[in-house]
């Protein structure tokens, strides 16, 4: 096995793509996730890809479009405001099937907000996040080492199913070092299947066309019904999560990323006092895993959300239990739990089970 | 086992390295580590500070809100950071640049000339060095050996005959006792 390494998790997150095969980076500065663009301009042309310092937000999602295009992995950053601006970009990208990937490193909202973490930004990136009836596939990491071995996944299921992928972090993940040990060998993009999509040299074969709109009458239908079967495909088969003392619970909190590793610490001091507590951790949070939060909630019928938003997260734990166990939220929009605030929340919560 | 430290001081003192050091010297021992930066408009001769955490369990928060350890490098970092510090804890003073007083009771003081110290080695760019090595003689949290070892891979640059001035700062600074 690799050595462990320590590493900033924006750092990770990029080597992890440049790993996964990445050859193509466009982006523009912005806090908390200006190490991923510094570190793509000199490790891109390392590995002989192509970074791109682009004039604005909108022009690199849009050099992203492209390409992706030719059929190569690809890979822009952003922080919350400048990932609204790539909106447009990215719904583009999903009406033309274009399996691009991308990572939010979220920070305080709304507006300019703040450079510290937050979670805001969860409904934007779970519910499309620009116009249009699409999804991305978001992966939440809770430490630098996902951070690191999340682009793979994130390349392999955009191209399987032709999606745009996502990681939804934050500052802290972005800022924080730890130990990383790569779970993949670096793929060499020469090995990788060539689409039968992608655009190129048309010598000798068919024309291919690859764009987001289509005029033909009821076309439009018919394609966002075929993109409809294969995002149920995905809510189907690519849900993943985490489950930590949950079996004989009589109460789990719910938290993703940041959230959830802080909630880890809270349940163990919950545990330590003897407590019947556990963790229940999305990792896909669009796939959302709902049937496995569902089958927990078949005999936990008491859940505390912790998330460092206003309660957006809380929704889809709701819809999850659909109405069989009692919910509780504690919010932080935009400020950061520690463990010990989490535990006194989980105190007030369990103190009322009966 | 678990330590919360927060290093503070002049951007420039080797506050971030330092930190990143204690982050590279625990994983070393095979602990559970973590390193977290004040990253906002921070600039040389500004304030910086960082959260490091050891721990034999799972990090939970990066951020040290709780620090059982204080190094205040300057003047400024005192009067911002004595008040987080846990009753009991530990607060590193470098005496060279800091000539405030603590204000609490609850906790144990060591006053350290990590400047002068550095000086008289060869280089007060190593103060830094003297402070993590008072930090490791008084709460026995990480050893030399590990610190000696985690120098060259976070100082990839530096020439050997820096490291082991760097290995001799952590020595002396060791040898500092509770006032």
């Amino acid at each position: 096995m690799a050595e462990k390494i320590l590493m900033k998790g924006n750092e990770a997150l990029a080597e992890g793509a440049v790993r996964a095969g990445c050859r193509f980076f466009a982006g523009y500065p912005i806090t908390p996730q200006n190490e991923v663009p510094e570190y793509m301009s000199w490790r891109m042309p390392e590995v002989g890809g192509s970074f791109i310092q682009a004039e604005s937000e909108v022009a690199a999602i849009n050099m992203l479009y492209g390409a992706s295009a030719t059929g190569i992995r690809t890979m822009t950053s952003s922080s919350s405001p400048g990932i609204s601006l790539k909106q447009e970009g990215i719904s583009y990208c999903a009406g033309a099937d274009l399996p691009i990937f991308f990572a939010n490193v979220v920070r305080g909202g709304p507006g300019l907000g703040n450079i510290a973490a937050g979670q805001g930004d969860y409904f934007q990136s779970t519910r499309g996040g620009g116009h249009g009836d699409y999804y991305t596939i978001v992966m939440a990491p809770n430490c630098v080492e996902e951070m690191g071995n999340f682009p793979r996944r994130c390349y392999e299921l955009a191209e399987k199913y032709r999606v745009p992928a996502m990681v939804l972090a934050d500052a802290i993940l972005g800022q924080m070092m730890e130990p990383v040990e790569f779970d993949f060998e670096p793929v060499d993009p020469k090995t990788l299947k060539a689409h039968d999509w992608a655009l190129g040299i048309a010598a000798g074969r068919e024309r291919r066309i690859v764009r987001s709109y289509d005029l033909r009458e009821g076309k439009l239908e018919l394609l966002n019904l075929e993109r409809m079967e294969r995002y149920r495909k995905i809510q189907e088969k690519e849900a993943l999560h985490e489950n930590r003392q949950t079996d004989d619970a009589k109460l789990v909190v719910a938290a993703y990323g940041t959230s959830s590793r802080i909630a880890a610490g809270a349940v163990k001091m919950a545990r330590d006092k003897g407590m019947k507590v556990g963790l229940f951790r999305p990792i896909t949070l669009w796939p959302f895993p709902t049937k496995a939060l569902a089958t927990i909630a078949e005999h936990v019928k008491n859940f505390l959300v912790v998330e460092m938003s206003m309660g957006q997260f809380v929704e889809d734990v709701r819809l999850a239990v659909c109405g069989t166990a009692r919910v509780d939220l504690y919010a932080r929009p935009a400020g950061v739990p520690s463990a010990d605030e989490v535990f006194t929340e989980i105190e007030k919560v369990y103190q009322g089970i009966r | 086992m678990y330590q919360g430290i927060r290093i503070s001081g002049f951007g420039g003192q080797g506050i971030i390295s330092a930190g990143i050091l204690l982050a590279q010297a625990g994983m070393i021992e095979n602990k559970h580590v973590s390193w977290f930066p004040a990253y906002g408009a921070e600039m040389r001769g500004g304030t910086a500070n960082c959260s490091v955490v050891v721990s034999s369990d799972e990090v939970a928060s990066p951020i040290v809100a709780r620090p059982d350890t204080v190094i205040v490098m300057n003047e400024p970092s005192l009067a911002k950071f004595e008040p987080m510090l846990k009753p009991g804890g530990l607060l590193i003073i470098n005496s060279s640049l800091v000539n405030s007083k603590p204000q609490r009771s609850d906790i144990r003081v060591a006053y350290v000339a990590c400047n002068k110290i550095a000086e008289e080695i060869g280089t007060t760019k190593i103060a830094n060095m003297v402070a993590l090595g008072a930090f490791m003689g008084l709460t026995g949290a990480l050893g030399v050996e590990a610190i000696s070892k985690a120098l060259p891979k976070v100082f990839k640059r530096a020439k050997p005959e820096l490291l082991e001035l760097n290995v001799q700062a952590l020595k002396k600074g060791a040898e500092t006792k509770i006032s």
